[in-house]
């Protein structure tokens, strides 16, 4: 009805606008495609250079990595290279102990706090979870370093201020896992929330309407549904932190015996990078490359890993 | 995780609690919430502890030197001379170098991962690019200092300084480890970070309005611009924000290629110091003063990145982001 022109009427200015707008759609429509292709490009350009650096570090890794791995560099002690024999720089098999031992104080206890910590977030709506998890978000941005500078204060020298007195218990594997569980645990928390906020309340409500109290309700029901997530919160954070450098950096007196006792001074992977690789010896500095594959190889084998497991375990659920 | 909608995580941030979860979140079972209460009030008590003993642990210095920690111009160690002036500048500008790369490539990487390509090698780059993630710190420094230092030594830093004529800022000598190696490491490390949290971001525009633009005559790049980039915005932001914080306080990879100098830096080819670095490296062997002159740089980068965070937080809380990343 109204797409002619009627008698006495004038034209519709709408009508006039559309043909307008077509002219101009038409008439650029060549020069949009063409800059509409270049910034596709772009913007795939812009991936592969993403992919570059990736690339790059993995092959230099393996490449000057991979020759470094032999049954010796698992299993010796550092030693330092000598005149005679400059490529005699022993293994790392303290390095990879302390890693073991150090990270696994710090989850043993940075886990049950995160979790806890992150049930309650997930269940409650008082004010103090608000400010609790705008507080964990903000830690988990912090520079890592901090908390070295904290576990040297506490742990290292210990603390004497206003009448509490901490005995300082000297450089330690556990002032390493001090620094590492808290670096841990706001993580863990954010992540754990996530995994336990996704339990559908009307689970927990049948709960209680079958009588059982919120405790046990969180016990056998909630965290048992929201496990596939919640290990792989608890692994990730993991994978973080055996990589971290910045924490331990000054706190844990890098040893160069193999340590088991954690009120020791200890070694750990990332710190035997860091040395190794500032080092004055080309042989310890080109052994980092050995060290770093490992640690990669350990920290995507969690990280992969957690992935997967959850992925599986959600499966098998279903 | 990896397949969770975006309907959880919306709930966790726009209104932090749904409705069901409120009728759930009443009283009842004291001992469930005692101890509830107890962790957490442990968890608050560390972060509490944490920020007294580095305020404690700076004080000697601010007695010391006051507030001209903040605006001195000459760090000097063995003349307790504290002004982290130079220092702060320094942080700043590799941050800055390492944001003027990564801004476009990550952004353009996003795009691409989501809207140019196929489904298949879309979860494999996306899966590629958090591995990039989760490669500790120490073995960038490593590939930065014993790979990346040599070629920008011979061949990045003399080509720019012959195509630029050397003017500032890209005056000779080329050093290597210099502020612009430093920037460029940064660049890598915060890459997938940005990447990961603005693919997210650009993933949550409803796709209905993408083809909404695309039926009525806009090209891909005007959709893409125009309706994508637009609804991802705040997102984005937030993505660079976060990256900011981390490139502001990352440590061991910048004190690697940086070479520790206090100074302004009057060349992108000269070394330099950031805050997070200088803390590192110089504590080993510091005086009780000197210790203290550290903690007050420490102060000064938990405030900055503490306040940059909260602020990327707020903004990225709309887009569903995930704990692997951030």
């Amino acid at each position: 009805m109204t797409t002619g022109v009627i008698e006495g009427i004038p034209p519709d200015p709408i009508l006039e606008r559309r043909e307008m707008v077509q002219r101009v759609a038409r008439k650029t429509l060549g020069r949009r495609i063409l800059i509409s292709r270049g910034m596709v490009a772009l913007s795939g350009t812009a991936l592969i250079l993403a992919l570059v650096p990736l690339f790059a570090i993995l092959y230099s890794l393996v490449e000057k990595g991979l020759r470094w791995w032999s049954v010796e560099f698992f299993t010796k002690v550092p030693q330092f290279p000598s005149l005679i024999d400059p490529n005699a720089i022993g293994g790392i098999s303290n390095a990879i102990i302390g890693s073991l031992v150090i990270d696994g104080i710090a989850a043993l206890f940075a886990i049950p706090i995160g979790v806890v910590a992150g049930l309650f977030l997930a269940e409650s709506i008082s004010k103090f979870a608000s400010m609790l998890r705008t507080t964990a978000e903000i830690m988990t941005g912090l520079p890592s370093i901090l908390l070295g500078i904290f576990a040297y204060q506490m742990i290292v020298i210990g603390f004497d201020e206003w009448g509490v007195k901490l005995p300082g218990i000297g450089f330690s594997g556990v002032a390493g896992s001090f620094a590492i569980g808290v670096l841990m645990i706001p993580v863990i928390m954010k992540a754990s929330e996530t995994a336990l906020r996704g339990v559908p309340t009307p689970i927990r409500e049948a709960g209680l309407a079958l009588g059982a109290r919120r405790g046990v309700i969180a016990r056998k029901v909630v965290i048992p549904t929201a496990l596939p997530g919640l290990i792989t919160a608890v692994l990730l954070a993991f994978s973080r932190a055996v990589g971290e450098t910045a924490p331990i950096l000054w706190v844990i007196g890098a040893s160069n015996m193999v340590e088991w006792n954690p009120r020791k001074e200890m070694a750990s992977m990332p710190l035997q990078i860091f040395e190794s690789a500032t080092s004055p010896y080309v042989a310890l500095r080109d052994e980092a490359w050995g060290i770093a594959l490992f640690l990669v190889f350990v920290v995507l084998v969690i990280n992969l890993g957690s992935r997967l497991f959850a992925a599986w375990l959600q499966r098998e659920r279903r | 995780m990896a397949e969770m909608p975006a309907g959880p995580a919306l709930a966790t941030s726009e209104s932090p609690l749904t409705e069901d979860a409120k009728r759930f979140s009443v009283k009842g079972d004291s001992a469930h919430w005692g101890v509830l209460y107890g962790v957490s009030g442990l968890f608050a008590l560390i972060c509490a502890v944490f920020i007294v003993s580095i305020v404690v642990s700076s004080i000697p210095a601010w007695r010391h030197s006051g507030l001209s920690i903040i605006y001195g111009r000459v760090w000097s160690q063995g003349t307790n001379s504290f002004g982290a002036l130079p220092i702060i500048a320094g942080t700043l500008c590799t941050t800055a170098i390492a944001l003027f790369f990564a801004i476009p490539i990550g952004v353009g990487a996003a795009l691409a991962i989501v809207h140019l390509l196929p489904d298949r090698l879309r979860i494999l780059l996306s899966s590629l690019v958090e591995l990039l993630a989760a490669v500790p710190s120490v073995v960038y420094g490593l590939w930065g200092l014993l790979v990346l230092a040599p070629w920008f030594e011979k061949t990045v830093e003399p080509d720019l300084a012959s195509i630029t004529g050397g003017k500032f800022p890209f005056q000779a000598p080329p050093e290597g480890v210099s502020l612009l190696l430093a920037g460029c490491v940064l660049f890598v490390m915060i890459l997938p970070m940005i990447v990961a949290l603005s693919r997210d971001a650009i993933a949550v525009v409803p796709h209905d309005q993408f083809e909404g633009a695309l039926s009525v005559g806009a090209t891909k790049w005007q959709v893409l611009r125009k309706v994508v980039l637009p609804g991802a915005r705040t997102g984005i932001v937030g993505a660079i924000t976060l990256a900011t914080a981390r490139a502001l306080g990352e440590t061991v990879a910048v004190a690697m290629v940086i070479g520790l100098n206090p100074l302004f830096p009057p060349s992108l080819f000269s070394t330099a110091s950031t805050l997070a670095s200088t803390i590192a490296l110089q504590f080993q062997d510091a005086t009780p003063l000197q210790v203290a002159a550290l903690g007050a740089l420490a102060l000064i980068l938990m405030a900055m990145t503490a306040i940059v965070n909260w602020f990327g937080r707020r903004l990225v809380r709309g887009s569903a982001s995930r704990a692997a990343v951030t």
